[in-house]
Formats: structure tokens, sequence, C-alpha cells
């Protein structure tokens, strides 16, 4: 009885085996990729945010103009999206199902610095390429400088934050020293990964502009009263505030604008990048400049407007900074599967690295492996230069540098501008 | 100067607590429970005014209103979907029903959150001023709005003051709150007295809601903290006792702020808490709680 019982389970045993191989044979077979299986890219974003709203959307919309093409060595694009709802723990999550379970062949992740850094590990260990459309912190090159065997697969699709504090203060030069004799500002920035080496990046490249340090403030992205920080900054009687800021933005605003703070904000307000932000401030934006990459209606390269008014066309409004970004990282990674004439990770991160490609913010490259920002956007003239955007009456405006400005700096009547 | 910048900054802030946590230790002195949906309501109010005003267009006081509206249907709503089937439910135990009351709330706020920032994304709102521009108070910039906040706290509150001391209704809601049996027994139904209190709830919780969109913006992840101190003011101040609550409000209020302003906005709610620890030692009744 016993033996025959054990017999039975073993016969069971065997041919649950041998099921189990003809399935795994079934399911692993999309994964090997015939030639008609699509190339999946992954987007994992923050779809409940402002910032990262638009980032599935700018990606959708490149993988739909490659797809009309005829797609990569004849094989569709497919975007998968996840919403990681701001947090690091159901990012890992997304990139672990993407890899395992959806099988893509790369990703796109998330805005947010602190989110990337902990999804590099990952992109390491899994050895999937991955390249995120607006996280800034230094951090996320570093690794890959450091170790680069190991963290070749990250690329860092955005401007860094050294790059950008370097960009803020350019700006700065031009419209605040040269134009309007400003001589001090107040650095006021959320406490977050992000911001840290902005900060460090403002403290040097300000005073070198010519305008004094004389208050640095970095809070907490949970504040909900501002009055008690611009209370002091006021006290210290600076030109203009520059701020580092986007967990927070329609808070300090809106503050800013009930309680008629008279000071001039200026730097990265990175939820003024997007153009709803003027209806979630109820127009408190106005006079709120920020550092972007591309806005809809200045033609930072003949790619910029028509994608714009594709992302229009589709969603409703233009599109936040991530949508840029997402759409460009789409063809860098697509042009590189192309190059490499497979999707092995390898041969995919020694293309991704050749990059030369006229995006919708400028022309990308990423620097080497011997360079100080491995992987990082190569920017400056002829490549990626930034513009300073202004919201004007429900609009924004271009009004840095020369040559895309269609707008001059101007600040609301309650501000005072004064040469402290 | 300072001072004065805190002595106003302060008294609105605590006038707005003040509201907010009325309105929820009334219903746990009537009814016994503990709607931790509270936040969330309060975040839907202000959403809900911040839609009207920017969505549809409408002028600030109908979005206010709107805002208002939206906060007492979602407080009937509340007590009819989630807190009366529990009470009434003959299959969870007497004793069970309170703890099932706390986790039934609970998820009720968590499901409003996240509907918030499916539809209106996590990020802050912001309701437009009813009376926009600042005055100069002895050289301190003070919003005008932030005045009226002031204002119209302490008119609601001293309404409520007069509807349960001077109105029959009033009298029959604090008669429940003291003996639910005796109460019934003169022949008043239950369940209508609950009714009033969740309305009169629901309008307390959407005036403080859309009035703190105005003051500060929330956005989806408010609930929480908001909860939490409607909550903390509660049990400082003694469960279910209203005075008690208003006095707690102006306390955590002003601690809250005298941190902000002279040590650092970071901190800004650590001392309140600790203070709320301390009390819980020396006198866990809270400041004038009965039991």
């Amino acid at each position: 009885m016993v033996q025959q019982g054990l017999h039975s389970l073993r016969l069971g045993s065997g041919r649950l085996g041998l099921l189990a191989t003809a399935a795994a044979i079934c399911l692993a077979a999309p994964a090997h990729g015939q030639s008609g299986e699509p190339i999946k890219i992954g987007v994992i974003a923050e779809v409940q945010s402002i910032a990262g709203a638009a980032t599935p959307g700018g990606a959708e919309i490149a993988a739909d103009e490659i797809n009309a093409k005829g797609g990569i060595l004849g094989r569709k694009i497919e975007i998968v999206s996840y919403d990681n709802k701001s947090s690091s723990a159901d990012s890992v999550r997304a990139f672990q199902r993407a890899v395992s379970e959806d099988k893509v062949s790369a990703v796109i992740a998330s805005y947010i610095s602190e989110v990337v850094l902990a999804l590099e590990p990952w992109a390491a260990r899994l050895k999937m390429p991955m390249i995120t459309p607006g996280a800034a912190s230094n951090e996320i090159t570093k690794a890959i400088h450091n170790d680069y065997e190991k963290n070749k697969y990250t690329f860092h699709g955005y401007l860094t934050s050294a790059a950008q504090a370097q960009l803020v203060c350019d700006a700065a030069k031009d419209l605040l020293v040269d134009s309007l004799k400003f001589k001090s500002v107040a650095i006021m920035s959320e406490d977050a990964a992000w911001t840290k080496p902005l900060d460090v990046g403002y403290e040097a490249c300000f005073p070198k502009a010519g305008m004094n340090v004389v208050e640095h403030i970095r809070f907490s992205p949970d504040t909900t009263d501002f009055t008690p920080i611009f209370n002091n900054i006021e006290s210290k009687k600076p030109s203009a505030i520059v701020t580092g800021i986007s967990h927070v933005g329609v808070q300090p605003t809106v503050q800013w604008k009930n309680q008629q703070v008279p000071i001039p904000m200026f730097g990265i307000s990175a939820q003024a990048l997007s153009p709803t932000f003027w209806n979630d401030t109820n127009g408190a934006a106005d006079g709120i400049p920020s550092l972007a990459v591309a806005t809809p209606d200045v033609a930072v390269t003949p790619k910029t407007k028509p994608f714009a008014q594709a992302f229009k066309a589709k969603f409703g409004r233009p599109p936040a900074y991530t949508g840029y970004t997402a759409y460009d990282d789409v063809y860098i990674i697509t042009e590189a599967i192309q190059r490499a004439g497979s999707t092995d990770p390898d041969k995919m991160v020694a293309e991704m690295e050749k990059t030369d490609f006229e995006g919708t913010i400028g022309r990308i490259q990423f620097y080497g492996k011997d360079d100080q920002f491995t992987h990082g956007l190569k920017y400056g003239k002829g490549l990626i230069t930034g513009l300073m955007l202004q919201w004007q009456d429900g609009k924004q405006t271009s009004v840095w540098p020369k040559e895309v400005a269609k707008g001059q700096l101007k600040f609301p009547n309650f501000v005072k501008v004064t040469t402290n | 100067m300072l001072a004065l910048q805190i002595l106003i900054d302060g008294f609105a802030i605590s006038a707005l607590y003040a509201l907010g946590a009325t309105g929820f230790t009334l219903i746990f002195g009537v009814s016994g429970v503990l709607n931790l949906s509270h936040g969330a309501i309060m975040v839907l109010a202000a959403v809900a005014a911040w839609a009207a005003g920017s969505v549809l267009h409408v002028n600030t006081y109908a979005g206010a209103l709107i805002g208002v509206a939206t906060a007492l249907i979602a407080a009937i709503v509340t007590y009819f979907v989630v807190v009366q089937p529990i009470q009434r439910s003959t299959r969870i135990p007497n004793e069970e029903k309170e703890i099932f009351v706390l986790t039934g709330t609970l998820l009720w706020g968590i499901m409003i959150q996240e509907l918030i920032a499916y539809f209106f994304t996590n990020n802050a709102k912001t309701v437009l001023p009813i009376i926009e521009g600042v005055v100069n108070i002895l050289g301190v910039r003070t919003p005008r709005n932030e005045i009226f906040t002031a204002v119209v706290c302490c008119l609601v509150i001293a309404l409520l003051w007069l509807l349960v001391n001077r109105t029959r209704t009033g009298k029959v809601v604090l008669a429940a709150s003291m003996n639910p049996r005796g109460v019934t027994l003169l022949g008043f139904e239950l369940t209508n007295i609950y009714i009033v209190v969740w309305a009169i709830y629901g309008i307390l919780a959407g005036i403080a809601g859309v009035l703190l969109g105005m003051f500060l913006g929330v956005s989806s992840y408010s609930v929480g903290p908001l909860t939490a101190s409607a909550f903390s003011i509660v049990v400082l101040g003694g469960l279910g006792s209203v005075s008690g609550s208003l006095i707690a409000a102006f306390v955590v209020g002003y601690l809250e702020t005298l941190t902000a302003y002279l040590v650092s906005p970071a901190y800004r709610t650590i001392p309140a808490l600790l203070l709320l620890v301390i009390v819980m030692y020396i006198r866990p009744q809270g400041l004038l709680g009965r039991r």
C-alpha cells in the first residue's frame, strides 16, 4: 500500500515535472524574443505627482512614433508603466516585477533621487539598463564612476545637481547681477538627496557670480507653514531668495504671495515646470522663475515643439519636464538596441555610451568612464544649455538665455527690487 | 516684533486647530466614535473648494461653500456607510465595536486619501483666499485672510456653543452625551441625534478644511497628520470635553509656533507630542477629561 502510494506519488511528480517543463518552455519563449515579440521598456514613475505624471506619456509618444515607422529590429516597442506612489520600496518592487515577470529590456525610472539611488544597485544586480528622466543627485553618477563594472547599467538622463547649480548661477549673473545689480541671496532648499550637492554648488558659485550668500535654510519637505522661514529670510535682507525645491512647490509659492513677501524668487522650483502649476496655485505662480530644460513654446531643438504639441493632443495638456526627457530616453534606448542588434544588456550599455542624439532638450551625449560624472548628461554650448522660465500672466515665458528668451524677468507688485 | 508675529501667527493656527478638533470631540462625546477619517474629510473639503475654483471657475465664496457642502455630505455618508452598520451589526460583539469603528473609519479615510491622490495628484492644493491683501499690524505684515480665518473660527465656535447650550436640539445632543439610554427613554430617536451630530461635525470639519486650504494649503499627504493632530489635541484636552479641546488646541498651536520661530521649523511638532506624553503620565484623563 505504502509502496504503491509512493510509486504513484513519484509517477505523479514525474508527470508534474514534465508539465512544468512544458509550461516553462511556453512561458520562457517570449523572453527569448522571436522577431515578432515587442521590445518592452518599463517606466516607473510618480504618476500621482505634478512632476512625475508626464513620464509614462512622454515615453508612449516616442514608442508610438517608432512603431509607426516599423519599430526596431522588426519588433514593436511596448511601454509598461508602474506607479511607484513616490516610494522607494514600491519602486524596487516594480523594478523586480518589470525584470522578472514583464521581461522588459530597459527601465526609465523616477524623478526622485532617493528612488533612483535605491534602484541603482538593482540595475547592477539584475544587469538591467536603467535611465532616470528627472533625478538630479550627483551620487547617482558618482556610484557609476567609482564602480564602473558594477554600476554601468545606470544612466543619468537629467542634469546633475552640480550642473543645475552652475546653470542657475550663470542665469543669475546675467539676469540679477548685471541687469538688476543684486548683491546678495538667501538659499532656501528642501532637505533631500538632490539638494545636498545643489546647495554645495550654490554656496560656491553665487559669490563667484557676484552675490553674497547671507542666509542658508534647509527645511523639511513636509513643512506646511513657511511663515517662520520667510520671516527669518526677510530679516537678513537678501536681494533674492534662491530655491532648490521639488517635493514642495505649491505651498511656499502660495504663502509667498499671500503674505506678500517682498523678496523675488529665483532658482529651481520643479513643480513650477509643470503646466498645471498656475492652476494648482490659483495664479500665485505669477513671477516664479525656474531652471528648465524645455518648455512647450521654446524651440530648444526642432523636436521640442512638435513633441509638446503631440503630448497636448494626446493628453489634453502640455508635458511637465519629465515628459520631454522620458520621450528622449526611449529614443536613446531604442537606438542603442538598433545599433547593438540585440537587447543584450552589456551590448546596449556599450551603445548607449556612444549616444549622440538630438532630443527635445538639446543634443544628448553622456560623460565617459573616466569623467567625474560618468553616464551624466554633458551640458554646455551645443549640447544641453538649459533655460530659465518665469510664470507670467498664466504662461511659462522663457527669460534666459538671450537666444531663446521671449520676455524679460518681471516680478509681481508686492516684490521690492532692492540692491542689498 | 517677533513676539507679536508669534502671537498673531499662533492665534490663527490655534483657532484652526480648535475648529478642527471641536467636531472630532463632539462626535466622541455623543456617540463614543473616534472618527479616524477626520483628516481625509478636511482635505476633501479643501480639494473640493480648490477644484470648484480652478476647474469649474466659480467664485471664491461659492467655492468655499462647495467645499463645506462636500464635507457635510462626506460626514453623513461616513456615518451611514461605515459607522452605523458596525454599530447595528449583530455579528460583532458589543465590546469589540469600538475597535471595529476605529479600523473602519481609518480604512475609509485611506480610501478617500487615495482617491484624492488618484484624481488630483498628491501635490498640495490651495484654496483661493476670500480676502486678498495684507495689513500691517504694528509692523507685522499679516495677510487679511489670516485675520478672516481667526474670526471665522471664533464665530463658528461661538455659534456651536449657542447651539449646544441654548437650543432644544443642542440640549438633546448634550443629554445624549451624558446618558444615551435616558434620552431614548424620553422618546428621542438616538439615530436622529447621531445624524444631527454628524452633520454639525461635517460642517465644522468642512470649514476647518477650507480655511486650512486657504491659509497653508493641503495635499493627500496631510490626511494622516491632520487626523493625528486632532487626535492628540482631543486626548490632551480630555476625550469628549469640548472646552478641554479648545484649551488644548491653543496650547498645541502656540507651542508649535514658538518652536518653529525660536528653534527651527523642522522641529515644529515635537514639543507638543512630548507634552502629550507627559500629560498621559501625570493626568491620563487629559486636561479637562471626566473619565
